[in-house]
């Protein structure tokens, strides 16, 4: 019992652009419908602005535009994943979120050489589930900054 | 792990009895014959010792130990207490204050404290001889009990009357001292045996230290019982001797009469030191009342103090505020609804809820309230230093200490205090014997006070020393080019006074340690303006100089306008406003491609809100410009927005880890309808 927990974890999966994305429930603080989102002067431009949540001002990520994607209009699908990576809360757009998987740890094989057009430090491994493939994030690469590309 | 959960409460209460023993030391000084503020500092430096041990910090409990013995001698009279002594203690206490900061910000806690450790032995030694005089003279009018018969401890009114009873009634009363091994580990297991027992054949009637620190093992390895029982001393003490590793028990009889008499002849002794000191003042017999009754109520006083708080991390607090918030906006929506759909109860419902939630908000704000006290209390000992170190003599006079502010604006407020006391010690306050030759009276005057008025807390610190020069500080100022030669002449006194806090500024001419270390009164200045306060001087030359502080009464409430940029909503902190204006087109100049405008005779550049935040366009621009004026120091800014939506009180709100520096946005507030509105930080915006 105690050495298949060890092994196994969650994954909270959600699609971006066509393909199955996923991160570590750990880091996953709820999953929230987009609502207005007060634009920020002088931030990069994947940052879309911060919301409102619960009383709490938290800053908006829009995961499409970070990985150099086509942006689309958000609709009825579209959801924001709050995540916490150290001391940092921030919220991820993110296409549809489809649910949260348990995998074995170990499954997680490195990335082969291409997926998609993500950069590679974005990227933990990938899982295959049955016929699914999950790419999964390394959120901590995600929220940094990147002084080039500040806008 | 284990011990870090109690890391916290460690620092805490060690912070609090280095308080209690600074402040009754203080009063001590004043008042060197009351034992019971002996007592009292006994007491703290004791459980200090007892809580250091068990955390492992043996610098500490090594210093609190020797500290305690000390004050144990001068409790037992065997001890001369003086202002030397004093300064000593002081500097032992100075140790504890950095042990616990270096343990605060995670280090070891340890320092060398063999020096001042090495000072408390020798008074404790060195004692012997003047003790042995003062023991003579003791004997002389006291009958003081031979030393078999010395009673461990002290007994209370009541504890008195308990054993004189249970001696009439043919019971026996002893002092039973239980030494354990020093190797013990369960000393507090050792200690309910040993009480199981006692209690088996009598009643307790006290213990030294008390059962709560028996306990919790805050004791070292002797601890002495009073015994009501029926059996006999050898029985007593043989029953005892059966709990394994118990090393040495004692039992002796209680004398009640002989303490008795001991204690009305101390207080005569005291009574007759009165009258030596304050010739034929008071009545004796007053004071005789008077003594035990004051005694129980500062000892009652402490401990409902202790029970009445309890610990709350600010974060909590914080978490409780956000969610009220949320509470407040969603009664907004409930009080539409109800409007909208027009049911009666609904509407009743919803402002009965709108009256809890005005009293809660008012309950969470006080809630992150302190009082000022928490910084005040360390200032009478940093005055009594300084002032010794200049020789100089000074009465520091605290009033207001009550006063309330936010927890946030307590933790910045201290230094820059700190920083203007010391400046009154050092430049303020003149010599004794200056002060005698201007005709003042020998001892100066540091008052140092604290009030509310409207939506601010004053913070004022007077001295009636030497003021400020005009022609210094003025020359002083040329020279370091913060005003020019003709300003010189046209700035009033105030004015020129004021200089002093301006940055690049600082009049000692001699460094010393006190104040003026290289950095000076601008640090004040610029700390108290991050807080969103003010400070000013006032002086007259040979008379006397005042700060003035004034303080937002909270940080996380701020007083802004909100304005309408195209679309968006941004609220501008009214500390930075000057006032609105609405100007035309056509009075826009430019004086190098920058836009200005007339203001009451002033050049004054243009700022547009829009462009400095590339608001995406949606309406055209007017005619007439709204405009703010801003200043940052005494430069003015035109801000010119859309449109003005009016003032409103909001809570200040950071936008988190993830988004730091952001150009000119010091945090973000939640406005009514839920949306986020940024707040303008208008520092950033003027050069």
């Amino acid at each position: 019992m105690v050495q298949d927990s060890i092994d196994e974890m969650k994954i909270v999966a959600f699609s971006l652009n066509g393909k199955e994305y996923a991160i570590d429930v750990r880091n996953v603080v709820s999953i929230e419908k987009m609502e207005r989102v007060t634009r920020v002067p002088h931030v990069p431009s994947y940052v879309k602005g911060v919301i409102n949540l619960r009383g709490v001002i938290t800053p908006i990520i829009d995961l499409r535009i970070r990985f150099d994607m086509e942006p689309t209009d958000y609709n009825q699908n579209t959801r924001i994943i709050i995540v916490t990576w150290e001391d940092k809360e921030v919220g991820l757009i993110v296409d549809e979120a489809n649910d949260v998987i348990n995998i074995q740890e170990k499954k997680i094989e490195p990335q082969p050489d291409v997926i998609g057009n993500i950069q590679q430090n974005y990227i933990t491994g990938v899982v295959k589930i049955d016929d699914r493939l999950l790419i999964v994030l390394k959120l901590e690469n995600i929220l940094k900054h990147e002084e080039d590309r500040a806008s | 792990m284990g011990m870090n959960q109690y890391l916290e409460v460690f620092l805490d209460e060690g912070r609090e009895h280095i308080q209690a023993i600074n402040e009754n030391l203080l009063s001590l000084e004043s008042n060197p014959n009351d034992l019971t503020i002996v007592n009292e500092i006994f007491r703290s430096a004791h459980t200090l010792k007892g809580m250091s041990a068990t955390m492992g910090y043996e610098d500490m409990a090594n210093l609190t130990h020797q500290m305690e013995n000390v004050l144990d001698g001068i409790r037992n009279e065997k001890i001369q207490f003086s202002s030397e002594l004093l300064d000593i203690i002081f500097e032992a206490i100075d140790h504890l204050e950095n042990m616990l900061e270096s343990i605060a910000e995670g280090g070891d806690g340890k320092e060398d404290v063999s020096q001042v450790v090495a000072k408390l032995k020798a008074i404790e030694t060195g004692k012997e001889i003047e003790s042995s005089v003062q023991e003579v003279a003791a004997t002389a009018i006291v009958e003081k009990p031979a030393t078999k018969h010395e009673h461990l401890q002290v007994y209370d009114e009541f504890e008195l009357t308990v054993l004189e009873q249970a001696k009439e009634q043919g019971y026996n009363t002893f002092e039973v001292s239980v030494s354990v091994r020093p190797d013990t580990l369960l000393k507090a297991a050792r200690v309910y045996m040993v009480f199981d027992v006692l209690e088996k054949i009598g009643d307790v009637v006290k213990s030294t230290p008390t059962t709560e620190e028996l306990e919790e093992e805050n004791f070292d390895d002797e601890f002495v019982v009073s015994l009501v029982t029926k059996d006999s001393s050898e029985e007593v003490e043989k029953k005892i001797m059966k709990v394994s590793e118990i090393d040495k028990v004692v039992v002796q009889d209680i004398n009640v009469q002989q303490i008795k008499q001991a204690k009305n002849a101390e207080l005569d002794k005291k009574v007759n030191e009165i009258q030596q000191n304050e010739v034929q003042k008071d009545d004796t017999s007053q004071i005789q009342e008077n003594k035990p009754s004051k005694t129980s109520k500062s000892v009652n006083k402490t401990k409902s103090k202790t029970n009445k708080t309890i610990r709350v991390n600010i974060e909590r607090l914080d978490t409780l505020m956000n969610l009220f918030e949320e509470l407040v906006i969603d009664r907004g929506r409930l009080d539409q609804i109800a409007k909208e759909v027009n049911h009666q109860e609904l509407i009743e419902t919803v402002e009965k809820m709108s009256r809890v939630t005005n009293d809660l908000q008012s309950v969470v704000l006080t809630m992150r309230m302190v009082p000022v006290e928490t910084v005040f209390n360390r200032f009478p000992k940093m005055i009594r230093q300084l002032s010794r170190e200049l020789n100089k003599k000074i009465r520091l006079e605290i009033s207001g200490a009550d006063t309330e502010l936010d927890r946030t604006v307590i933790d910045e407020i201290g230094d820059p205090l700190v920083h203007l006391l010391r400046n009154s010690v050092d430049h303020g306050i003149e010599s004794p014997e200056e002060r005698l030759a201007k005709g003042k009276q020998e001892e100066g005057i540091i008052e140092l006070k604290a009030y509310h008025s409207g939506n601010y807390v004053f913070i004022e610190i007077n001295d009636d020393g030497a003021g400020i020069n005009r022609e210094k500080v003025a020359t002083k100022a040329v020279q370091k080019g913060i005003i020019t030669e003709e300003e010189k002449e046209t700035l009033s006194d105030n004015e020129i006074h004021n200089l002093i806090l301006s940055s690049g500024f600082s009049t000692a001419e001699q460094v010393s340690d006190i104040s003026g270390r290289g950095v000076g009164l601008d640090v004040v200045k610029s700390t108290i303006e991050s807080l969103g306060g003010t400070v000013s001087v006032n002086s007259q030359e040979h008379v006397g100089t005042q700060f003035i502080i004034q303080l937002p009464l909270t940080l996380s409430i701020i007083s802004v306008m909100l304005v309408k940029v195209q679309e968006e909503t941004y609220a501008i902190p009214l500390s930075s406003i000057i006032e609105t204006a609405i100007i035309r087109q056509s009075d826009i100049r430019y004086a190098h491609e920058q836009p200005v405008f007339d203001y009451r005779g002033n050049v004054v550049p243009l700022l547009y809100l829009e462009k400095i935040f590339d608001v995406p366009k949606v309406n055209k621009q007017d005619e007439f410009l709204s405009t703010i004026i801003i200043r940052k120091g005494d430069k003015l800014a035109g801000l010119i927005v859309d449109s003005f939506i009016g003032q409103e009180d909001i809570v200040l709100k950071s936008l988190g880890n993830y988004l730091t520096n952001v150009f000119a946005i010091s945090g973000a507030t939640i406005l009514g309808d839920g949306q986020v509105a940024l707040i303008v930080d208008c520092n950033s915006l003027i050069k």
